[in-house]
């Protein structure tokens, strides 16, 4: 209010005192200007996250979907053996299909034109799956089976629409304008349909050539593991540090240099924590590389300022009354902290570590480091090779599939994000009803 | 996994100890706990600590300590000779443990049994083409004494392992033994225990400390055996980024401006964004939001805190990055040639930054007193002339620190950047060029199969001391003026 005088009295007031002045107004108008910068930054933090929200739903679900080409077909036992001690095997069970195919289609009143090429360009080597089914259930032969084939990535794509004829480029051997005809006429006959792709979950990380059966379900494993590790590793620790810092550390130098590192350590960015792990997990202990062992022990360093600042905050809730009353009937001091004052502090305790773990969960950028990118086709054998073999993690799997080139790994990255987000979500809620329902206020 | 069989054991014995070390106690008194100095079940666990702590303690020792003096009596019988043609003692070591790795893969995968395997120690070229079986190719460069070694630390890992069952068993008797036969009722059992876990406790507490010390040892290290290949000035100074990957070392330049520049720059564009909408928001929320409001505006922001960085990371990649080239691509004004730029990252940055600048603003806003607003309004200021001229000067140290904890965050980020950012190291201020930061560097130069002696892969540790040094520097400061505006009202 330094602007108010002009040097001069203020001329004499002709208006009514009722109506306001006009700099009154203008103060107010600012006053209502500044409101409105508070609501349009709260505005757009909810646009940028209904942005991502839906940049990820509408981008990641169809990752769930994928294209299948179901149809009944029989094969009769004169056909079988007449395919079986043919020379090429497969090409003779593709020719029967086809004839099933082309047969199904006329009854149907459907025209269109198709070759062995189109059906192998659609449905991959549908000759040897076939043969493969026959030879291991003989008593299907004879009666109508059901066949569920998936259909190659860019039929899948093209059912989804973000895939059309004017991305076939000259020459692609991949896939020609008239299939996607064909592809038309499959969908029309009820034959090619979208369903539930449950290889997404389970499956595991395909090159290429398969980009269509790329599946999460490895890394899920390998982020689970780690998650055991982190657990198994940072609570006992963690609460233990926060126990003595907080109930028995006495006010020194030491302590400090405690408090400090605590402090300091939960700024430090997560990608040097991965350099400490490569050097010395790694390079200097020789424990595996690219194993979630390795992973989790990274991990836990990195969460053990989250627990032991959360635990610290629930033991220090606990009122002090507690400890008095149980030192007073005759506990030492360690019976008090661990019968009375631990256990009230526990929900507290649980909520920060499941805050702790979600946040572990989606680290990416020391795994990086620590070689959990890798093409990992397989699941681990047995449970320990689960620690101690190469495996990916969620959130490894999901920059590797967004660095490759392909569009349909670009689509499973977004499908493997609404994954994660799924157990973050259910990971916080579970924090969030612990709180609400073991909390005591005092 | 002959290890976790071992932790099983001794778990085993321990609660065998603490069953035995109760009975004995109690016996000892007749049946009756109560004569007892402790109770009964601090006998117990006085046994099973006593298995469990030297045990796992050796064990755990043993476990870091094995590798290294292997690997340093094996590196001893290396003749002088073999280091001649531009090979150096960590890459023929490295040689020698993946040939006794696949050594051992043979016997667990390849069919030959232990004996067969243990005498290939004479025909290399023999045993270079089962190594290849198995997964383990070797360069032409590799010679005969390699075998010989990798054999000898084969044999000294064995020996090692049959040691340290030994020995931890051993321990674990031992400890058994020993508090077992001191168990008795006058023995002070509660206070033993006590003792004993206030020391855990106090080793727990110390774990920090010790990953502060992994940190600057695995930092340290590094950067001065990269400091030794390569001069520390032009590292420093150097304004161009290039390492090469072909030969070894000389043909690098690795000057660390460029990617300081594209750090700073990328944390600016963020700041730019995050600043703004979050001080806005804290004071909406914390000045002007009715309750209702606030619980719900409050944690819709938190959940952008809660959204791990690779989500962000594929969103500027894959969303915001087209839908700006389409803005500013060449169908328009031409500006930006590619989805990955400072914009793209510092853009994407800045939404993530946004809960902590709010929250971080929101506490500090909520403890200036409130008697200082109702001095204000009592000489009849408005609310935003309040807020403007008393609330924000008054909380400004406490903004300042949350901004450079902000500030902190943005530069030690590596998702965002790795996707978002681009590779390409400039020095340039157009921000929709591709520039790219420290730990996008520090990914990119240690991912893949690099060894850790050539100045490609060691730069990335120097990189990673200058980040750690400037975040710290960055964070030490922020606290700093956070707990001296503190003092101001308490």
């Amino acid at each position: 209010m330094t602007d108010v005088t002009h040097g001069m009295a203020e001329p004499v007031r002709k208006s009514s005192l009722t109506a306001p002045d006009a700099r009154t107004l203008s103060r107010n108008r600012a006053e209502k200007r500044f409101q409105y910068y508070g609501i349009a930054a709260i505005v757009a933090g909810a646009v940028f996250l209904v942005l991502l929200l839906t940049a990820i739903l509408s981008n990641g679900i169809p990752a769930f979907k994928r294209a299948t080409v179901n149809i009944d077909f029989t094969l009769t036992q004169a056909q079988f053996d007449e395919a079986e001690s043919a020379m090429l095997k497969t090409r003779i069970y593709t020719d029967f299909f086809i004839a099933d195919l082309s047969q199904q289609l006329a009854e149907r009143g459907i025209d269109v034109d198709f070759d062995d090429k189109t059906i192998e360009r659609i449905l991959g080597k549908v000759g040897g799956t076939l043969r493969a089914h026959y030879r291991e259930n003989l008593q299907d032969l004879d009666q109508p089976t059901r066949f569920q084939l998936a259909a190659s990535s860019r039929v899948d794509r093209y059912l989804k629409g973000t895939f059309g004829r004017d991305d076939i480029g000259e020459g692609n051997r991949f896939i020609m304008p008239g299939d996607l005809d064909f592809a038309d006429a499959l969908r029309d006959a009820g034959i090619l349909t979208q369903s539930f792709d449950w290889n997404f979950i389970t499956g595991v990380d395909t090159g290429v050539d398969n980009a269509g059966g790329a599946g999460i379900g490895a890394s899920v494993l390998g982020s689970f593991m780690m998650m055991i590790v982190v657990l198994v590793l940072s609570l006992p620790i963690g609460v233990a540090a926060s126990i003595y810092l907080e109930e028995f550390a006495p006010k020194n130098r030491f302590t400090d240099l405690i408090e400090v590192n605590i402090s300091n350590l939960a700024a430090v960015p997560s990608i040097v924590f991965g350099i400490l792990g490569l050097a010395v997990f790694i390079q200097f202990m020789g424990l595996p590389q690219s194993a979630p062992l390795v992973g989790g022990l990274v991990l836990t360093l990195m969460t053990l300022p989250t627990i032991i600042i959360s635990t610290r905050a629930s033991l220090k809730a606990v009122p002090p009354s507690i400890r008095e009353a149980a030192l007073g009937i005759g506990a030492s001091r360690m019976q008090a902290v661990f019968h009375h004052v631990l256990p009230l502090a526990m929900p507290g305790i649980l909520t920060g570590t499941i805050i702790g773990l979600a946040q572990a969960l989606g680290e990416t950028a020391p795994l990086l480091l620590i070689g959990m990118v890798g093409f990992v086709a397989r699941y681990p054998e047995t449970f320990m090779q689960g620690f101690e073999g190469p495996n990916s993690a969620m959130p490894a799997q999901i920059y590797n599939w967004a660095a490759r080139s392909d569009a349909v790994f670009t689509e499973k990255a977004w499908g493997g994000i609404i994954i994660l987000l799924i157990f973050l979500l259910s990971m916080n809620i579970l924090a969030i009803l612990l709180r609400r329902r073991f909390e005591r206020r005092w | 996994m002959p290890v976790y069989w071992l932790i099983l054991i001794v778990l085993g014995l321990a609660a065998i100890g603490y069953v035995a070390g109760r009975g004995r106690a109690v016996a000892s008194n007749g049946g009756d706990p109560r004569g007892l100095h402790s109770l009964p079940s601090f006998y117990g666990y006085n046994v099973a600590l006593s298995v469990m702590t030297p045990a796992f303690g050796l064990l755990v020792l043993w476990l870091v300590l094995q590798p290294i003096v292997i690997d340093m009596s094996v590196s001893g019988q290396i003749p002088e000779s073999a280091f001649t043609d531009g090979q150096n003692r960590s890459l023929v070591m490295s040689d020698v443990r993946r040939v006794a790795e696949g050594l051992d893969t043979l016997v667990a995968e390849g069919g030959r049994s232990p004996e067969e395997v243990d005498n290939m120690r004479n025909d290399f070229s023999s045993v270079r083409e089962l190594l290849g079986q198995v997964g383990v190719v070797l360069g032409s460069s590799t010679q005969g004494f390699v075998l010989e070694a990798a054999q000898d630390y084969r044999a000294m890992a064995r020996t090692g392992t049959f040691a340290m069952w030994v020995a931890v068993l051993l321990a674990a008797i031992v400890g058994f033994g020993i508090s077992f036969a001191k168990t008795n009722k006058d023995f002070r059992a509660r206070n033993t225990v006590e003792q004993g876990i206030t020391i855990l406790l106090i080793g727990a507490a110390c774990i920090a400390i010790l990953t502060t010390v992994g940190i600057l040892f695995s930092l340290v290290f590094n950067t001065f055996e990269f400091f030794r290949l390569y001069n520390i000035t032009d590292f420093f100074f150097g304004t161009v980024w290039n390492p090469s990957f072909s030969g070894r070392g000389g043909a690098s330049e690795l000057g660390i401006l460029p990617l300081l520049w594209g750090t700073l720059y990328i944390s600016l564009v963020a700041l730019l964004v995050a600043v703004p909408i979050g001080l806005f928001a804290a004071i909406y929320l914390s000045e002007y939001a009715t309750p209702k409001v606030r619980a719900i505006a409050k944690p819709m922001l938190e959940v952008l805190a809660g959204i791990p960085t690779i989500v962000y990371g594929l969103f500027a990649l894959l969303t915001v990055g087209p839908f700006l080239v389409s803005v500013f691509g060449k169908d328009t004004v031409g500006w930006m040639s590619g989805g990955t730029a400072v914009i793209t990252a510092g853009l994407v940055m800045g939404v993530m930054l946004i809960p902590f600048v709010s929250s971080l603003s929101d506490d500090i806003i909520n403890a200036v007193p409130q008697s200082m607003r109702d001095g204000s309004y009592g000489l009849g200021a408005t609310q935003s002339e309040t807020i403007r001229q008393v609330v924000l000067p008054a909380a400004l140290p406490g903004i300042v620190g949350a901004i450079l904890l902000a500030a902190s965050r943005a530069i030690g980020e590596t998702m965002i950047v790795v996707l978002g950012a681009g590779a390409a190291a400039k020095l340039s201020l157009n921000p929709f060029e591709a520039m790219t930061t420290v730990t996008a560097k520090i990914v990119s130069q240690l991912t893949g199969d690099s060894d850790f002696a050539s100045p490609e892969a060691l730069v990335a540790f120097a990189l990673g001391t200058t980040l750690f040094v400037i975040t710290l520097g960055l964070n030490v400061f922020a606290l700093y003026i956070v707990r001296k505006y503190r003092e101001q009202y308490e």
